[in-house]
């Protein structure tokens, strides 16, 4: 069966490629969204982040003999805990300054990220091997689906929404919500407020982090791979606007899809596809698609 | 156009007349490796290829018509810029006689202008493109170990002749994966076969799926992987990993023996390729293993065997003519025979390409594979006459036409 | 949109200008001597090249607010462009040096009538994504070359008679062109177009409320800031003879950001000193430590920020005018 040219399963298998790079457009813009609304600050590090939950992935298997399912809970507390590290000991000192000096703190940050692990692992990076059980495929009929690209798809989706039904539907989400709008009063409440957005800045670098594990037993994990991610994402975020958790979602995914979509019909456009409609969108609406201008 | 002492010592020295052939360029014969220490060819010279320079002088006697050897090195990112500028750098402040390594393509052509303009030699072995002894061809380059035409030659031809005949090649992005993939689409079409297409991915890429998806549906009998290293280890991994194999054949195209290292004997097997060296091949390549082995925790592949006798036959040249002055050094390379553990026929022509003889190998089952790096049994041995383009064909510049 | 509570990223302390004009000439009279001191031409050919990359970037930040995360596109396009008359179409080199100019400006328009539209963090992330998707423009183009680049651009003639070969005559004449555009960037600052932009800098709705068309003035000082990048890339292509794709990743955008903070953003001179330091610490740094080179980088960023906002030349400038007094 063949859809404007293209056989079904050619195309349903890039889809879901492009489903891949969406999901983790959308775990990593979902971060920097968080980060953003709580502490007005543009995380350029969470693409190293990213890389640094892959490196970590390897390095528990390959130095601690820590397999992968363990290395999916423990590696992304790991560089959560950096990332509160990195909070209170960098980015307090700029608070009320222009944000701007935040993006180039963590952009010194993500350089710093990048060379260390270029200076260990080689540029070319490593090769994770796979735990056995993510290897193999499902055959649908229409496609084959190779499990440990389902796997990733499926956890991101499952973290995302979790996510966002924790900030949008729960008491501690209210607390954060209320934290960002009117810190000041917050804080009159009775609500830590400083405690709650180290935390908040630790939760959105470990998701980065998973983002990064996942990531691991998907393809080849190379110090570079944190940059190459990070300027998408930032398209990403300007296309869907800083304005709402699930914004960020649905444009993360969704762009992902295009890419896959762009990569059957027009192969030579598919690195380019997000940011030529961040353009598109940038002319027509300029607070992005589910931004507040 | 040249700055410093040593420059302004060897223009004296050209202006002295006759006495000039006795002269050495700042005392001292430099060599300089520029190759790429941590990316994606690290594997594929390296650390490797410095330590085979390092090997070749020693054994030479870390002398050559009593002046010293000296071997510097550089890692040049796989970038053509940073290459050039350092290449340009060493010429011009460092008083480097000789560039040797120079993988990849795009490295290897930038650092052929640089040689060019500055008069200096340089031997290319890490690098494939057969423009560097055509249109891209220098009067002080040499081609060593093998280019993308010998490659198409052996391993193209050998697998149309086992009955792939319908090939989709999956391209690295630069000056090599071009020219490989012209080079054994011509061979293919020659013999009969159909190139269905090709994607083009970039260097050092970090996902084959979306490539290797494309090269399954377009239902070519044969997936050509036009790239090496790091790229090539990856992409047969992929093709593991989404079932390509064994519906559809791989073949790669530049392959060593570290990469069937890297990828092990298990994915490897069957694989057909073309090398110009087998670290297994007779008592003398065995012997330089070992003691290469011992410095490097490694097995040599045929590029770093490669860089051992470049640097060796550069040192006999500049022994024989007493002199490191590079139009003195180059007549001598063109016409002595290349005698040593690498080759036992070579001849470098006036195109500047080293030919000898090549080998096809295939990569051993398993159950074949008796000791560590056992991996490759011979196919065939190609004369270098006929693995390499002829002399007549050769679209280089310098080439005579009678 | 940028919060006015806080202070605008470069406000620049004290008298701007002052002590400049004798900065200049010191670094002028140095560069005059320099090749008969046995420095290496070519790295003082970098190093002037970047020193202007890194004033133009300056212009934009320092003296109106905007963080341009791409400004490697408009110096490698020009580097591109330049190289491409000069080894196709065989223009002579004074004449590719315009084009590439032509060409940086003209991709600072259509980027700047985007970036424009919004500010702060949002326009530094624009700007970065246009550029990415400037650099895989530049891979995939065949006239870039991709990943070969493009190389073997011979020097040429100045005007057909003054041949570029030599290092040296090369040299004086990159010093020279480096000279003017830098003198000509102190007159924009110092010119009643360059008043507006600080004012648009630090208010911009009151500027607004005065009458004047914020966005057209930020459009045109993006666009000339474009031009004198591109300017610099277009003279490193005379210098090097190539352009490759590093002159349009994002690694070249971030290390002129850098050259431009550790010289002090909002100084006339801070850039020039940052670029010295900057691709003088590259040079001699990438033999001996390797992959270290970005992690001393990243850590210079990170001491800045946090430590050295003002940069050398504009923390040097507060201590010799430490007493005077600071207007809001």
């Amino acid at each position: 069966m063949e859809i404007f040219g293209r056989p079904l399963p050619a195309l349903a298998s890039q889809v879901m490629l492009g489903l891949v790079n969406g999901s983790f457009y959308a775990m990593l813009s979902l971060g920097l969204a968080v980060i953003f609304g709580t502490l007005n600050i543009v995380n350029f590090a969470h693409g190293a982040f990213y890389m640094v939950g892959a490196f970590g992935a390897f390095f528990a298997l390959s130095s601690l003999g820590i397999n992968y399912w363990v290395a999916l809970i423990l590696v992304p507390l790991v560089v959560g805990f950096i990332g509160v590290l990195v909070e209170r000991g960098l980015l307090r000192w700029l608070h009320g300054l222009d944000p701007l000096y935040g993006l180039l703190l963590t952009f010194g940050l993500s350089l710093i990220l990048e060379g260390l692990l270029r200076d260990v692992y080689g540029s070319s990076g490593r090769s994770y091997p796979r735990p056995p059980e993510l290897n193999g495929v499902w055959n649908l009929g229409f496609m084959v689906l190779p499990i440990s690209r389902a796997w990733v798809i499926g956890v991101s989706l499952v973290v995302c929404f979790a996510t966002w039904f924790v900030i949008e539907r729960t008491k501690l989400g209210a607390y954060l919500r209320a934290a960002t709008e009117n810190p000041a009063l917050t804080q009159a409440f009775g609500v830590n407020v400083p405690l709650l957005v180290t935390l908040t800045f630790g939760f959105g670098v470990a998701l980065a982090g998973l983002g990064g594990v996942l990531a691991a037993a998907a393809v080849q994990i190379t110090p570079l791979m944190g940059s190459n991610i990070i300027i998408v994402v930032f398209a990403v975020v300007v296309i869907g606007g800083m304005g709402s958790i699930l914004g960020a979602i649905v444009t993360g995914l969704g762009l992902g899809i295009v890419e896959g979509l762009t990569r059957v019909y027009y192969p030579e456009a598919s690195a380019t596809v997000v940011f030529v409609i961040m353009a598109i969108v940038l002319l027509v609406r300029p607070a992005g698609l589910f931004g507040r201008a | 156009m040249r700055k410093g002492l040593m420059a302004s010592a060897a223009l004296a020295a050209l202006i002295a007349g006759p006495a000039y052939a006795q002269q050495f360029s700042g005392d001292a014969v430099k060599i300089g490796v520029l190759t790429d220490l941590s990316g994606v060819y690290a594997d594929f010279g390296g650390q490797g290829a410095v330590e085979a320079a390092k090997m070749a002088v020693e054994d030479f006697g870390g002398k050559v018509a009593g002046k010293p050897i000296e071997v510097i090195s550089a890692d040049h990112q796989n970038k053509p810029d940073v290459a050039a500028s350092k290449a340009r750098e060493w010429y011009d402040t460092q008083g480097v006689d000789l560039i040797t390594e120079s993988l990849n393509s795009s490295v290897a052509l930038a650092v052929s202008k640089v040689a060019t303009e500055k008069k200096r030699v340089q031997m290319v072995t890490g690098a494939a493109t057969s423009r560097l002894s055509n249109e891209d061809c220098g009067p002080y380059t040499v081609h060593y170990v093998y280019d993308t035409y010998a490659l198409a030659q052996g391993t193209g031809a050998a697998t149309v002749k086992a009955g792939g005949d319908s090939w989709f090649f999956l391209t690295a992005d630069y000056a090599f994966g071009h020219s490989l993939e012209k080079d054994t689409g011509d061979v293919v079409r020659n013999a009969g076969g159909k190139v269905l297409g090709a994607v083009r991915h970039p260097l050092s890429a970090t996902d084959f799926s979306s490539f290797l998806l494309q090269a399954q549906s377009s239902g070519a009998k044969v997936v050509g992987l036009a790239n090496a290293g790091q790229d090539t280890v990856n992409s047969i991994k992929a093709a593991y990993d989404f079932g390509l194999t064994p519906k559809q054949q791989l073949a790669g195209l530049l392959t060593l023996v570290t990469d069937v290292h890297s990828l092990g004997i298990q994915q490897a097997q069957g694989l057909y390729t073309t090398e110009a060296w087998y670290w297994d091949q007779t008592d003398e390549t065995r012997a330089f293993s070992k003691r290469y082995f011992e410095r490097v925790k490694k097995m040599p592949n045929s590029n770093q065997a490669g860089v051992y006798s470049a640097v060796t036959s550069y040192l006999k040249a500049v022994q024989a003519a007493n002199t490191d002055e590079q139009d003195a050094v180059m007549k001598q390379l063109k016409s002595m025979t290349i005698n040593d553990m690498f080759t036992k026929n070579g001849k470098i022509r006036q195109d500047g390409l080293h030919v000898h003889d090549m080998y096809l190998f295939q990569v051993k089952a398993p159950a074949d594979s008796k000791y560590a790096w056992d991996y490759y049994k011979q196919i065939a041995q190609v004369p270098g006459n006929q693995a390499f383009q002829p002399l007549e064909q050769s679209r280089c510049p310098l080439v005579k036409k009678s | 949109m940028t919060s006015q509570a806080s202070p605008p990223i470069a406000s620049a302390p004290g008298r701007s200008g002052l002590g400049a004009p004798a900065i200049f000439l010191a670094v002028l009279a140095l560069g005059i001597v320099a090749p008969f001191l046995g420095l290496y031409p070519i790295l003082l050919m970098k190093l002037l090249c970047f020193a202007l990359f890194a004033c133009a970037f300056n212009l934009l930040i320092g003296f109106v607010g905007l963080l341009s995360f791409g400004h490697a596109m408009f110096f490698g396009s020009a580097a591109y462009a330049t190289g491409h008359a000069m080894k196709v179409w065989g223009l002579s080199p004074e004449l590719g040096v315009i084009f590439g100019v032509l060409v940086a400006a003209a991709l600072g328009v259509l980027v700047g009538l985007l970036a424009i539209r919004r500010q702060g963090i949002y326009f530094a992330m624009i700007t970065m994504a246009l550029a990415q998707m400037f650099y895989f423009f530049a891979l995939q183009a065949p006239f870039t070359g991709g990943e070969d680049g493009l190389q073997g651009v011979q020097r040429g003639s100045l005007f057909g008679v003054l041949s570029l070969a030599s290092d040296m005559t090369l040299y004086y004449v990159i010093l020279a062109v480096v000279a003017l555009s830098w003198l000509l960037i102190a007159r924009i600052v110092h010119s009643p177009f360059g008043q507006i932009l600080k004012a648009i800098r630090e208010n911009e709705a009151r500027t607004i409320s005065l009458g004047y068309d914020a966005d057209r003035f930020k459009l045109v000082a993006f666009i000339l800031s474009a031009a004198l990048a591109g300017l610099a890339g277009s003279l490193k292509v005379l210098v090097l003879g190539f352009a490759t794709l590093t002159d349009v990743h994002w690694a070249t955008s971030g290390s002129v950001i850098l050259m431009s903070l550790i010289g002090g953003i909002g100084t006339l001179t801070g850039p020039v000193v940052g670029a010295f330091i900057i691709t003088g610490l590259e040079n001699v740094l990438a033999d001996r430590v390797g992959s270290w080179v970005t992690v001393i980088l990243g850590a210079i960023f990170v001491a800045s920020v946090l430590l050295f906002r003002k940069g050398l030349v504009g923390t040097l400038r507060e201590h010799v005018f430490r007493g005077r007094a600071r207007t809001a």
